[in-house]
């Protein structure tokens, strides 16, 4: 299973056919594989890495440190309830270290990402303290560097 | 007027150029070709390796070395070599960097072979062997090797190609182009050809690091066979490493010694950048070599369940990063077909025929290549065979 899994994570677009020829497996068991990740959400998902900054989409991202007190019973899962909910949450980790959740949210411009984490995220009940830093270039995500490095000069030799 | 032929060297005359360059000459005239030709991997060498190299030079480290190389490296080597594949070697007296493997190569053939020596070469194989024995004086006796013993050398075909004039065995396991490999019965068969005789070993394990379902076995892992063993590696292909130019050779001393005189007149020492980055690739570079080997397994399989689909008889290659199917039975040549493939569709494969006798009928097909580049050229030579038919 977790070959099949590394191979869609690599990329998403292997169809069940190329991924039974590169592990050996059958093409059925592959789908059914698949479909069973789909089922107990091991599998959450396919999308694309789209690199905004290339295309004329006003785009921006921000990376808001957040600090809260955690309740009573459920600990900090109420309060992250609370927040990823929200559209405009990209994603949420629990961390380790001087703050609590690491929060990405993106969203048409400085003013609108600024007016969600003063208007919807800093009065949640639990909410101590936000850090707001907005991403300024993205070099890279998923193991995929955005840059494009030049090509080697093409070359004739035999090998 | 200068009459270059009646001055230059008949011997390096009579070696035939490599008859690919045309091949690739109309490759470079064309727009969307892929190349499936070269026998490369299409990794950049990891960053750690490269940042190592970088390092190295920020520190001012510009200068020759000793000319075996940095003696850390060669004990990385040593050490890397124990850990990997079980083979000792002393730092100090057996190990010594070269400039890539085919400088190794090179060294091996001239410091062992006298003239009329013979060396015995299997082909389908790389290009390089025959020119060199040539080069040295040497007499290069080709053995051809069969799809039906998975392209190994059995000891029936060494034992018909020995005669009292060979001095040399070379080895290239796992094998460019075929992907066949020796396991440790077929080299312990073979160690029993060598047995009484005063026939070196040249292995060229410049691919040891990929094969596929088991490890790389050394003739020099053999008791019977280590004193007559020169290891050939290098960094080109298990690190992806192959514009830094870095190999070595290992084997006894006295021969080690004689190599190196060569090496110390015609090269001094081996890229000093390169050594540096070299040394980072051997102390941290397992992982990498385990991610690029799983990729290139990936492929081999994706490649091979196509050729199979296609209806083209083709070995399962266990080494290297090649595939080598059946192509003949066409009424084509191999070379026949490769140009025309080429031509109508767009896909560059190298004809069988340019590694040597044997070597008709069949093509090289390098799967160091995205899977993309793959499945497209699986359904141009889908295409192409429809048209043959």
């Amino acid at each position: 299973m977790n070959e099949i899994l590394k191979l869609l994570e690599e990329d998403s677009r292997y169809t069940p056919a190329q991924i039974a020829d590169m592990t050996g497996k059958d093409e059925q068991y592959v789908r059914d594989t698949v479909k069973r990740c789909e089922e107990e959400h091991i599998i959450n998902g396919y999308t694309a890495l789209i690199d905004w900054d290339r295309t004329s989409e006003e785009a921006v991202t921000a990376f808001i440190e957040v600090k809260i007190t955690p309740q009573r019973d459920d600990g900090y899962d109420r309060i992250a309830r609370r927040i990823y909910q929200y559209d405009e949450v990209e994603s949420l980790y629990l961390m380790s270290g001087s703050f609590d959740f690491s929060v990405i949210v993106s969203g048409k411009s400085l003013r609108e990402v600024s007016r969600f984490v003063a208007e919807k995220l800093a009065p949640i009940d639990g909410v101590t303290s936000t850090a707001t830093h907005f991403i300024m270039k993205r070099y890279k995500d998923k193991h995929r560097a955005f840059t494009v490095e030049p090509e080697q000069e093409e070359r004739t030799l035999f090998v | 007027m200068m009459d270059y032929e009646s001055i230059l060297s008949q011997r390096v005359q009579s070696l035939q150029p490599s008859g690919i360059r045309r091949f690739f000459d109309i490759l470079d005239t064309m727009q969307d070709a892929i190349s499936l030709g070269i026998g490369e991997p299409d990794f950049v060498t990891p960053w750690h390796i490269r940042e190592a190299g970088v390092y190295s030079l920020e520190q001012g480290h510009t200068k020759y070395t000793s000319n075996a190389g940095l003696i850390r490296l060669r004990t990385a080597i040593s050490e890397y070599l124990y850990r990997r594949f079980d083979l000792r070697y002393d730092p100090q007296k057996e190990v010594f960097v070269t400039v890539g493997g085919s400088e190794a190569i090179d060294l091996c053939i001239r410091s062992l072979l006298n003239p009329g020596d013979e060396a015995v070469i299997p082909v389908p194989s790389f290009v390089c062997y025959g020119p060199l024995v040539t080069m040295a004086q040497g007499v290069p006796v080709y053995v051809e090797t069969k799809a039906e013993n998975d392209f190994k050398l059995t000891p029936e075909e060494l034992r018909s190609a020995i005669t009292p004039r060979t001095k040399l065995l070379i080895l290239p396991y796992p094998n460019n182009p075929t992907g066949g490999i020796m396991e440790r019965g077929d080299l312990e068969a073979l160690a029993e050809v060598l047995r009484g005789t005063n026939i070196m070993v040249l292995s060229d394990e410049i691919y040891a690091e990929l094969t596929y379902g088991q490890r790389h076995v050394s003739p020099a892992n053999l008791p019977e066979l280590y004193e007559r063993t020169m290891v050939v590696n290098g960094f080109s292909k298990a690190y992806a490493m192959t514009g830094w130019r870095l190999g070595y050779v290992c084997g006894p001393a006295a021969v080690i010694k004689q190599m190196l005189k060569i090496h110390q007149y015609g090269i001094m020492s081996a890229p000093t950048t390169s050594q540096y980055a070299a040394i980072e690739a051997l102390r941290n570079g397992d992982g990498d070599i385990e991610t690029m080997r799983a990729s290139y397994d990936k492929r081999r399989k994706l490649m091979l369940a196509g050729f199979r689909r296609l209806g083209l008889s083709c070995f399962e290659p266990r080494g290297a990063f090649y595939m080598f199917p059946y192509i003949g039975g066409r009424g084509l040549s191999s070379e026949e077909f490769c140009t025309r493939f080429l031509k109508e569709e767009r896909v560059a494969i190298i004809p069988g025929s340019a590694f040597g006798e044997g070597g008709e009928g069949y093509a090289r097909v390098c799967y160091a290549s995205s899977v993309e580049n793959i499945e497209t050229a699986l359904k141009r030579l889908g295409d192409f065979l429809g048209r043959l038919s």
